[in-house]
């Protein structure tokens, strides 16, 4: 069904949105068996069940940051969409081209390549849509005379260099870059921590965006500090990956040009929402208080991040945490702590102007045990990684098998709080997948009825 | 200029062994069994096994071999041909020519920084 009203289309991204995170958890939780049960649902190896966890839950960062900016264009900053059928045209290439990956996963038909490991041919309808999204962004926030926001910048940058790293991704396909093992390395990292920077430019310009709304003054949104945020920002998607190959023998200089880089932008973003913070009246707080209470949320795992990613970016420490779960704690940490609570926040933000009494007269007292029983679960998790990284990191090559059964309890901590942490945010995303369809619902009928 | 730098003289190996078409099969053979998904190399990918970069100078050949044919209690047998595996054994004995992973000789400066004794740069 194509509706041609303009807001359609968002809420209908971040509902794919949530239940793609849904089911990536459930699959990271199935790995985390599978890491310390490896007999587990055999049937479903872990070759496949890490790439659909991580698919999934990469597919859910584009689909709310997406739907978010599909939303709030039309909606609220009164901006005509160019193309309301280009949206729709989008949403179901993304469908049907995740619906055809997960099949490629299912059936054992892998590409290989770490994050993107289905076969690079269901690359191309991704091409697509998201030139098709550039074009209906741009077009649509050109109507917009007056200087932009911050937040116009942040995504339009997140789009265009989301274009430019996933074809630089795809490099290896092409023999100069594939048979130099070292520059094969080097361009995948490169283009994959660019492309990362791009989905951050997504979601931080997703975050100011409802900071300023929540606000209701659009200063932050203009301002220096948000500014250099930006800059920085993008600073950091161009250079900032080299922390992933300082021991891969390429160029020295390359290695180590990163080295204090990738430490700032965090900074300034955990600044920004706390200076926000301290500014808002208590009638904001508690008229948004699940959108206030997730971006809060991001903040301190911001600086939770911060922390690590201060300490693994030190080539020193970086010998150590390299390769080990300390990687992945910072990987888990920033994806869940700061990403996933920016949408979260963006997914009840919506709710709350679209829906004022829904959440506050049915189900506050289920999100709030959601949001701390994820939170604490997180900090475990986060935790519990941390140490298995330390024993890895501790290594001396020997015994694989004796190093695995010595981070054993740490890995079995891991395993359940990523359970638990599953159980928490199946209760957000039920609601608000529950409550989005509460929105949508009167905007199909008019739809159905117009037709 | 930066991205021209790595796409060229940045990356450039040059003791490297050009790779062979044996080679270049069993990489095809390490994407297509999403391999990445439990091993590494220098560091990148996935934690179920072992990083892979010098399992052939560091175990040898006959034991990777024994792993790729019969498998483990963390690794299934995928059931590949001798020729297969081959040409697998062949990609990882190029993967390891080209560094090395971890670092044994290096040395730590007092900026943090850490330089490769033994860098084959």
């Amino acid at each position: 069904m194509i509706s041609d009203d303009p807001s359609f289309g968002g809420l209908r991204f971040m509902q794919l949105g949530m239940v793609a995170l849904a089911i990536g958890m459930l699959f990271g939780v199935i790995g985390g068996f599978q890491f310390l049960f490896p007999e587990f649902l055999q049937e479903l190896l872990f070759t496949k069940t890490r790439p659909m966890h991580v698919s999934m839950v990469i597919a859910s960062i584009f689909l709310i940051a997406i739907g978010g900016i599909y939303f709030y264009l039309p909606r609220q900053c009164k901006l005509a969409l160019f193309s309301v059928r280009a949206v729709s045209w989008h949403y179901w290439i993304f469908l049907t081209t995740g619906l055809a990956i997960i099949a490629c996963y299912l059936s054992g038909k892998f590409g290989g390549r770490e994050y993107f490991e289905f076969p690079p041919i269901l690359s191309l309808p991704i091409f697509l849509s998201w030139i098709m999204f550039g074009v209906n962004y741009f077009k649509t926030v050109r109507q917009d005379k007056k200087p932009w926001p911050v937040y116009y910048w942040m995504w339009g940058t997140g789009i265009v260099f989301f274009f430019i790293t996933y074809t630089e991704s795809h490099l290896w396909l092409i023999p100069y870059f594939r048979d130099n093992m070292v520059r094969e390395i080097m361009v995948q990292w490169k283009s994959y921590g660019a492309l990362t920077g791009s989905w951050n430019m997504l979601v931080y310009g997703t975050a100011l965006y409802i900071a300023t709304r929540i606000s209701g003054c659009d200063k932050y949104a203009r301002s220096k500090l948000a500014f250099s945020l930006y800059f920085l920002g993008l600073f950091n998607l161009m250079f900032g990956w080299a922390h992933h190959t300082y021991f891969v023998p390429s160029e020295t200089w390359i290695r180590t040009f990163a080295y204090f880089v990738s430490m700032t932008e965090l900074y300034i973003f955990g600044k920004i929402i706390w200076d926000w913070r301290s500014s808002l009246e208590d009638w904001q707080k508690n008229r948004y208080c699940n959108a206030y209470r997730f971006l809060i949320a991001a903040d301190i795992w911001v600086f939770v991040n911060l922390g690590l990613a201060l300490i693994i970016s030190v080539p020193a420490f970086n010998l150590f945490t390299h390769g080990t779960h300390i990687t992945v704690a910072h990987a888990m940490g920033s994806t869940i702590g700061i990403n996933m609570m920016v949408l979260l926040a963006s997914v009840f933000y919506v709710i709350r102007e679209e829906l004022p009494n829904e959440v506050h007269a049915n189900c506050s007292r289920q999100l709030r045990f959601g949001f701390w029983t994820a939170n604490i679960s997180l900090a475990v998790f986060f935790s519990a990684l941390i140490l298995a990284g330390i024993g890895k990191g501790v290594y001396d090559g020997a015994s694989f098998q004796e190093m695995m059964t010595g981070i054993r309890p740490f890995l079995l901590a891991f395993t359940l709080s990523g359970v638990s942490m599953m159980v928490g945010f199946w209760i957000i995303l039920w609601h608000g997948f529950r409550l989005m369809g509460k929105i949508i619902a009167p905007v199909r009928l008019s739809a159905a009825q117009a037709a | 200029m930066y991205t021209f730098q790595i796409y060229t003289s940045g990356t450039d190996v040059k003791h490297i062994m050009p790779i062979s078409d044996t080679a270049r099969h069993g990489q095809q053979l390490y994407q297509d069994n999403n391999c990445v998904a439990c091993h590494q190399f220098y560091g990148l990918g996935g934690y179920m096994g072992p990083d892979l970069t010098n399992v052939i100078s560091n175990r040898g050949e006959p034991y990777a071999r024994a792993f790729i044919t019969a498998g483990s209690a963390r690794m299934p047998n995928f059931g590949l041909s001798t020729a297969e595996i081959d040409a697998l054994l062949t990609f990882l004995a190029f993967v390891d020519q080209t560094g090395t992973y971890p670092l044994e000789n290096y040395s730590v400066s007092w900026i943090g920084s850490v330089a490769q004794v033994d860098d084959p740069q």
